[in-house]
């Protein structure tokens, strides 16, 4: 039987799809950041050098990681809306750039609070800390072009743009950004082993996929308001159980 | 109609633009005002040792460059748009990407080249070395043409949007943070001593990135605009 892949590609279809599969990634992410909170806080013993400060490890490393993923698939998205002009494409894009920014935001924040103990300062002139510093400020000029446009194709197809521009000039600020300086401590975890505790990165792993979990439940349920507003004039929107009510 | 090279349409728009720049000669001082002022506020904040004046000189002046570019921005193809110039651009048969290499070259001419000029004497105001002036210009002349072909793609995404000044910065400046790192950092390379040609060449080596690519995304910004 052959499959129809292009079937979800539209709001009329995936506004269903969307509505049932968000109580399983809703239901999925909370019982994962509970475990990985768990192991974290209980299982993980505490390190050799940092104490307890590392705990916040297990939320600043997987929204970091999740901040910048989250911006290259919003350009994906936004990418595949201005070229095959697919209208859930660009809807998605902008219903994952809140939680982009969100996440960007967390990290900077748990990164201050763990920079504090460790380095004895809130926040320090470091590579990292200012790409993710601009990685923020992408995000909020993204949002901000995509809110001051009344027409909403134009919108879509402008700050596609704008995404696409960010997304191709991300790789030359994050090395200029580390020529400029650096104090961070580099990725403990390569993909040749690690010298972390398998507890800790459990938890970290857990906390990972619990992030990804939460982003793809909100994005969904955002795209899903989206969807309502922008075909509010269509009939099928009107013929909805829960419009109707 | 005899057909146009490609070049004889690049100077004739730059040309279009230098002129209608002249008529209005006061815009053009503005942005020199402003930058010469903000420059000149810093000691003002900061106080006037000049030890610690002389290490910020490459900074300020960058920083500086980078508002009084941003200010002049708007005006890049707003005259164009609300007159219907630019309407007529879009529908002509030459390309639209050398059109806007024009309009970001005369840009350049009228915001940038002027603050290069007067980086000299605002450098000695700032007790900077005669080698950290000329290594602030090189990179002054490199850089401000990629302010003025980035800050395009926003003009053209912001065009004829209420506030649209203050979202064009939010959009341009964080891209635009490499141009000042690699400038800085050149002067910075050659108060201590070292070799200032890794800086120089990354300034480099983004303006022909530039040069190739903005245009044409700026011409695709502005057909999404106008459409």
């Amino acid at each position: 039987m052959a499959i129809n892949w292009f079937k979800y590609s539209a709001p009329t279809t995936f506004y269903g799809l969307a509505g049932k599969l968000i109580p399983w990634f809703a239901i999925s992410a909370a019982v994962l950041c509970m475990v990985g909170l768990y192991i974290g806080f209980v299982v993980a013993p505490a390190d050799a050098q940092q104490g307890e400060f590392y705990r916040i490890i297990f939320i600043h490393v997987p929204s970091s990681i999740l901040s910048m993923f989250l911006y290259l698939i919003m350009a994906a998205y936004a990418a595949m809306g201005l070229i095959f002009n697919t209208r859930l494409s660009s809807m998605m894009a902008s219903a994952i750039a809140p939680t982009g920014a969100l996440f960007a935001f967390i990290s900077l924040w748990t990164g201050a609070l763990w920079g504090k103990p460790m380095w004895g300062a809130w926040w320090v002139w470091d590579a990292r800390l200012t790409s993710e510093l601009i990685l923020l400020f992408l995000y909020l000029g993204f949002i901000s072009l995509h809110a001051s446009i009344d027409d909403p194709r134009r919108a879509d197809r402008a700050a596609a743009l704008l995404a696409i521009v960010g997304s191709v000039n991300v790789p030359i600020i994050y090395f200029s950004v580390q020529w400029w300086n650096t104090l961070h401590q580099g990725s403990t975890i390569k993909f040749t082993g690690t010298s972390m505790h398998i507890a800790m990165q459990q938890a970290m792993f857990t906390m990972l996929v619990a992030c990804w979990l939460y982003a793809i439940t909100v994005t969904l349920m955002r795209v899903r308001s989206i969807i309502l507003e922008r075909e509010r004039h269509t009939k099928w929107i009107t013929e909805l159980a829960e419009v109707k009510s | 109609m005899n057909k146009l090279s490609l070049f004889s349409l690049l100077i004739l728009v730059v040309r279009r633009d230098l002129v209608l720049a002249m008529r209005r000669r006061a815009d053009v001082l503005t942005t020199l005002i402003f930058f010469v002022m903000v420059v000149s506020l810093f000691p003002l904040g900061v106080g006037p040792e000049m030890d610690m004046l002389r290490k910020m000189a490459p900074g300020v002046l960058w920083v500086a460059a980078l508002l009084a570019s941003m200010l002049s921005l708007g005006r890049l193809f707003s005259a164009d748009y609300l007159d219907g110039t630019l309407e007529q651009m879009l529908l002509a048969p030459q390309s639209l990407s050398v059109l806007v290499l024009g309009k970001m070259a005369s840009h350049w001419m009228v915001s940038g080249l002027p603050l290069v000029l007067m980086t000299p004497v605002l450098g000695l105001q700032f007790d900077m070395s005669i080698e950290a002036i000329a290594v602030l210009i090189l990179g002054l002349l490199l850089g401000t043409p990629i302010l003025s072909m980035v800050g395009a793609i926003g003009a053209a995404l912001t065009l004829g949007l209420r506030g649209g000044g203050v979202l064009l910065s939010l959009l341009v400046l964080p891209l635009c943070i490499p141009v000042l790192i690699f400038g800085t950092g050149a002067v910075e390379a050659v108060t201590s001593g070292l070799s200032v040609s890794s800086h120089l060449s990354l300034m480099g080596a983004l303006l022909v990135l530039a040069l190739a690519f903005t245009p044409w995304v700026t011409a695709q910004a502005l057909r999404i605009s106008m459409e």
